[in-house]
């Protein structure tokens, strides 16, 4: 029997970003009671142990149900939340680094030139904010109901130091708005969000995440609250900009046919874990984890057939808490895999399956392919 | 065939704003049979939800019904008296699970009490009888009797959503109109509400009424579609035709947009433009500006509606001879 290889991420010359081991705990505050009785801090674990690896120009996304987890990894990328433990290494883009003048400070882990964001103080951080930048969910909560659409965009401008009087930022936030395709952009500038549609809103939003032009975008499920007939229209421009500007997409969804559509790679997330990774196009028409399967199965699907069969998908329960995570496998109690196979129980129950390669760049964190 | 249960013929809900008169709902006509399931489909804004709420005649104000008939039942309700109409159609004949039924709850009760009400009202029923009722409705949509107890934060998302659809079926009215039943849920709890749906429609018979933007949601349940425009229904006959063979331009483009999970990977399409401001619609087909085919014609004249296939129904000047 060959060597089962265990998941790790890659570090090499085309690696945008790295994850490794990345841990998101929020500790519950203790009552009274508990002060009292000494009892131990519980923590609510976000992100339990996630390591990934990003290539440059990839799209690459994380999918799974709300409370997943894939917003805070998202966040934690951008160090919008503290992390518990883990490290993420990232290689700025060019323009970044010569201009930088703390460049020189920061700590580099590998040849190519990649930075330990974990390890940057916060003041050192901000150069490199402009080179990862984030897209927000909703359009409609997202954007400062009480400031026109010039002031959102020159927020960065200002806070960046990029153009020096009103008018060379003006030209920047209608070349931004144009880009994006908001024209004439004269005419957008000075409306006021509640005057756009859910999808020039989110038009903005994006044209907000590229104003700093940024080489890693991180795109939390940017079309979930818009219209199923427009969403296409807004993944396209984000296809087509990331062309032109040669950027990195991490795409949070929960949508798996979306995914299917627009991303080179996938992580299915569960419980704050990754269960499996891959090829998204291979992950989603062939999956493996059991988690996967259900999931897949329970997309709708534009087929009248479907109103005559009634079939559940094929997991049990619900969703456990992220402070009580379950022991070894934390699918195990919704499992349907594990009724099928009872020889595995003891395992699933005590040990924590590891994520291993299965096929060539397939990884799958499940003991029942770990046996074989 | 018998009666229908509802006929809903030229309706018209306008809303009387400072900046003019919304036609929300403009001269719409549909009908459904007992046991039937219609899914209403369009994008945000296009009067689905206006519609739904006029079938429960609570149009928010300035909106009122304007014009036209709803037969439920063999009776005109839009003639029938407020008081009337709450005594013997809402919720009794017509009830409704409202959008975003996650926040629909009222956070201060047990869900028990907020189901018991329905019956302490309607029936006049005391509250232990109320609640009597509401373990065996909780049960009927698969959740623990024991949880009449439960406030609505203690119960997830989907249990929450099966409270909403309990209430709705307390008094086993003949319709129930779903507005967005599975808005903001994960795939698999909307799959179990969907499943949910199939049973109570294959075993109570309820007549539903399924709003969604999204036409994939529609397909599992609906028998019939229509799909609004506007304010207008564009397109209208059984699922297995206007999803097979869609002849609207806009239904084709609703369906084209959907990414598949399986298949070949064909670019998405998306329909340009935005939906018309119901205040000044554009004159002649109000699809007309966004519509791939438009000709002369739909800019002045508005379509009448044709049927293309039996009981398959299309407002579009392509298939007017």
């Amino acid at each position: 029997m060959s060597e089962v290889q265990v998941y790790k991420p890659v570090l090499d010359k085309q690696t945008k970003l790295v994850v490794n081991g990345l841990k998101v705990y929020f500790p519950l505050r203790k009552s009274f009671v508990e002060v009292l009785m000494r009892k131990p801090r519980l923590y609510v674990r976000a992100v339990d142990g996630v390591s990934f690896d990003v290539k440059d120009g990839e799209v690459f996304a994380l999918a799974g149900e709300s409370g997943c987890g894939k917003t805070t990894t998202g966040k934690a990328v951008l160090k919008l939340v503290e992390t518990t433990s883990g490290s993420t290494y990232y290689l700025p883009s060019r323009g970044i680094m010569e201009s930088n003048p703390y460049y020189a400070l920061y700590k580099k882990v590998s040849e190519y030139g990649h930075i330990d964001l974990q390890g940057i103080p916060d003041k050192l951080f901000k150069p490199l904010r402009r080179d990862i930048q984030m897209i927000w969910q909703d359009p409609y909560g997202s954007l400062n109901p009480r400031r026109t659409i010039f002031e959102i965009l020159s927020e960065a401008l200002e806070i960046h130091g990029v153009g020096s009087t009103k008018s060379e930022r003006e030209d920047i936030v209608a070349k931004a708005l144009e880009e994006v395709k908001l024209t004439p952009a004269s005419e957008f500038m000075y409306r006021y969000p509640h005057m756009l549609s859910g999808g020039q809103r989110q038009r903005v939003g994006i044209a907000r995440a590229l104003i700093l032009k940024p080489s890693l975008i991180v795109a939390d499920e940017p079309v979930s609250m818009l219209d199923v007939s427009i969403r296409a229209e807004i993944l396209q421009l984000m296809m087509e900009l990331k062309k032109i500007h040669g950027l990195t997409y991490i795409f949070i969804t929960h949508d798996l046919a979306l995914a299917r559509y627009i991303s080179n790679r996938i992580a299915i997330m569960y419980l704050g874990k990754i269960v499996e990774l891959g090829d998204a196009r291979r992950v989603i028409e062939n999956p493996y984890h059991p988690y996967t399967k259900a999931l897949v199965e329970a997309i709708p699907e534009p087929n009248p057939e479907r109103r005559h069969v009634i079939k559940e998908p094929s997991i049990k329960g619900e969703v456990p808490s992220p402070i009580n995570v379950p022991t070894g496998c934390r699918f195990h109690p919704r499992c349907v895999a594990l009724d099928q196979h009872p020889e595995l129980e003891e395992l699933c129950k005590k040990k924590e399956p590891p994520l291993i390669e299965i096929e060539p760049g397939r990884y799958v964190a499940c003991w029942l392919y770990t046996k074989k | 065939m018998s009666e229908p249960l509802l006929e809903v013929k030229n309706l018209k809900t306008y809303f009387y704003t400072l900046r003019g008169i919304v036609r929300a709902v403009d001269d719409v006509s549909f009908e459904l049979y007992r046991g039937e399931s219609l899914g209403l489909a369009g994008e945000s804004g296009c009067g689905k939800s206006t519609l739904a709420f006029s079938l429960i005649r609570l149009v928010p104000p300035p909106g009122k019904i304007s014009g036209g008939t709803i037969i439920f039942e063999g009776r005109d309700v839009t003639k029938m008296s407020e008081e009337e109409f709450r005594r013997e159609v809402r919720w009794r004949g017509i009830s409704m699970i409202f959008q975003g039924a996650m926040n629909v709850l009222n956070p201060v009760y047990t869900i028990g009490d907020q189901i018991a009400e329905v019956f302490m009202i309607h029936k006049g029923y005391s509250k232990r009888e109320g609640l009597e009722e509401a373990k065996k409705l909780l049960q009927l949509v698969g959740i623990e009797p024991r949880r009449v107890k439960s406030y609505p934060f203690e119960l997830s998302g989907g249990m929450k959503q099966r409270a909403v659809i309990a209430m709705a079926l307390a008094l086993s009215p003949p319709l129930v109109i779903a507005d967005e039943p599975t808005t903001a849920l994960d795939v698999v709890v909307q799959a179990q509400i969907l499943n949910l749906m199939k049973r109570l429609k294959n075993e109570l018979r309820t007549s539903i009424m399924l709003i969604s933007h999204d036409l994939s949601i529609i397909a599992e349940v609906a028998d019939k579609i229509a799909i609004m425009y506007g304010g207008k229904i564009v397109e209208y006959g059984p699922s297995d035709l206007v999803y097979n063979n869609p002849r609207h331009p806009y239904t084709r483009a609703l369906l084209n947009s959907i990414p598949r999970l399986r298949g070949e990977i064909r670019d998405l399409t998306w329909i340009p433009g935005t939906p018309p401001d119901l205040i000044n619609p554009p004159p002649g087909c109000r699809f007309h500006p966004r519509c791939p085919h438009a000709m002369e014609r739909c800019k002045k004249e508005e379509p009448p509606v044709v049927e293309v296939d039996r009981n398959h129904y299309v407002a579009c000047w392509l298939y007017t001879k």
